[in-house]
């Protein structure tokens, strides 16, 4: 099967006038179709900026990236980017806010409001739709966040620690309804976190980058034999520690 | 309704016993003074020739009222005023969006408008009554000019500190530089471009009273510097309490706009 996304020997440098710092060097992976991948390393290696790649926000000073076999378009439509922060504008209700995406791309169709309903709907914030966004909690507007970027009807979900604003106890459900939202929607999706248990808990495979320059140092799968394979039963599994520790060791072993 | 306990009871009283007091002081500095001056020009104490009295402040403006000629004063330097803070207001708002579409156009003008805005305008006003005459259109630009490089200059600030990763947002979702503009950079700059506008107003009051100085047949700024030079004391200060209520007024009218702005958001 063609892969999803492939990346060929990326490396990227940041120049400032203080001299240049060598963010990525040699990346090479790819994602099959509807493979949840997830990237972790220590921080400031880098992780961000292989997504700013990957959506061709900026780009790679050598290498090449494919999607769906084809060299990257610059600010391909098949991708979708969620942020840190869900910033959703103040100055919009959270339905406007939603139909962002479609405004700026043209598509503001009767069949994209319809859509849009509908997913509200599903995901419990239809009592909002008119609603300022700070009037939402965290997980709420994580939510909104993501319906945002799934309008756009992306093959390949791109997720920058998009739950790390938000406090522990949220994060643990929010991730776990968001993954399980993606799962569902079938799509391709790369994950960078800093946070290893979020990785292991919600991934199909573990990439784990080195220190700036940053390289590949380890891909571990991550597979549990569950009857219901959710974020948060992941957590409690046995296998979870295991992995978990592996991945620890990995990122910790150069010390 | 909930209802409200002892102590929030308190709490809201004393803030109330605040206000109140606050008001009443406010009020009462201004009867008094207005009092010791009317008592000071009516026993001589002060030269009422020089330092007029309320009362014959009031009185004159009752004998303009009914002439109708202070109308027509009051209504040009309103008209002038508002007309270059409208000015100010579109003009300034083009040029920092020019300056944010060109990182190259800004870095370049900067010290331009650096030295532009620090430069007392007033000192321009001469130079634009040779140029453009003594006429009506002269004094709002020199209104403009007061204001203007300085508004450029907040606003232009305000577009470039918004929020960076708002900007990549729109990126993401597949906007370019113009989406950034409209979706993002025009509309957290609002309530900037209000508070801009509350200084603007005063400043467009300042740039007309300055060029009706130097070059007007009517309005406040001429009453004033005609009525310094026969010594009509009366009509100096009258056109001055005039000014002084036109400014509040017209700071008013700028806060009912954020008000508005406010409750729809």
């Amino acid at each position: 099967m063609k892969p999803s996304l492939e990346l060929n020997d990326i490396s990227y440098s940041y120049h400032t006038l203080d001299g240049e710092t060598h963010a990525l060097s040699n990346i090479s992976f790819s994602l099959a179709p509807g493979e949840f991948t997830a990237v972790v390393g220590p921080s400031g290696c880098g992780k961000s900026t292989l997504l700013s790649l990957i959506a061709g926000l900026m780009k790679p000073e050598s290498g090449q990236i494919y999607l769906n076999g084809e060299p990257l378009t610059e600010n391909s439509s098949k991708i979708g980017y969620m942020l840190q922060h869900d910033h959703l504008f103040e100055w919009r209700t959270v339905y406007r806010n939603v139909l962002l995406g479609a405004e700026i791309n043209k598509t503001l169709t009767p069949e994209i409001k319809e859509k849009a309903n509908v997913l509200l709907e599903q995901y419990g914030l239809k009592r909002f739709a008119r609603s300022k966004p700070s009037e939402l909690s965290g997980g709420m507007r994580q939510r909104a966040a993501l319906i945002r970027t799934l309008l756009l009807e992306p093959e390949l979900l791109l997720l920058d620690e998009p739950f790390s604003a938000l406090d522990y106890q949220t994060r643990l459900t929010v991730s776990d309804d968001i993954g399980q939202i993606i799962r569902r929607s079938g799509k391709t999706a790369l994950l960078v976190t800093h946070d290893l248990s979020e990785a292991v808990s919600l991934s199909d495979r573990v990439i784990v980058l080195t220190r700036r320059p940053a390289s590949i140092a380890r891909i571990v799968p991550v597979t549990f034999d569950l009857d219901k394979d959710t974020p948060l039963n992941r957590r409690n599994a046995p296998e979870f520690k295991t992995y978990f520790n592996e991945i620890w060791k990995e990122l910790n072993h150069d010390e | 309704m909930n209802k409200i306990s002892h102590g929030q009871e308190l709490f809201l009283s004393r803030l109330r016993r605040h206000r109140i007091f606050v008001c009443t002081a406010r009020v009462l500095i201004l009867i008094l003074f207005l009092i010791l001056w009317e008592a000071c020009a009516n026993t001589g104490i002060i030269d009422s020739f020089i330092f007029s009295s309320p009362s014959r402040i009031v009185l004159c403006f009752w004998e303009m009222v009914l002439d109708g000629s202070i109308f027509l004063h009051i209504g040009i330097t309103l008209y002038e005023t508002i007309a270059s803070f409208l000015l100010v207001t579109l003009l300034s708002i083009l040029s920092a969006v020019l300056l944010w579409c060109s990182r190259k156009l800004s870095e370049i003008l900067e010290p331009y408008l650096v030295v532009l805005n620090s430069l007392p305008q007033s000192a321009l006003a001469p130079l634009l009554i040779v140029w453009l005459g003594a006429t009506p259109v002269t004094i709002i630009v020199a209104g403009m000019s007061v204001a203007i490089f300085g508004s450029i200059m907040n606003l232009y600030t305000s577009f470039i500190t918004v929020d960076q990763e708002k900007i990549k947002l729109i990126y993401t979702l597949h906007g370019t530089r113009r989406h950034a503009l409209f979706k993002v950079v025009l509309p957290s700059s609002i309530p900037a471009v209000i508070s801009n506008m509350k200084v603007n107003i005063g400043l467009c009051l300042v740039g007309v009273v300055i060029g009706e100085f130097l070059a007007a047949r009517n309005g406040l700024g001429y009453l004033i510097i005609y009525s310094s030079q026969v010594f009509k004391m009366n009509w100096l200060l009258m056109s001055i309490v005039l000014l002084c209520i036109m400014a509040m007024a017209l700071y008013a009218v700028i806060g009912v706009v954020e008000k508005l702005y406010m409750k729809r958001f």
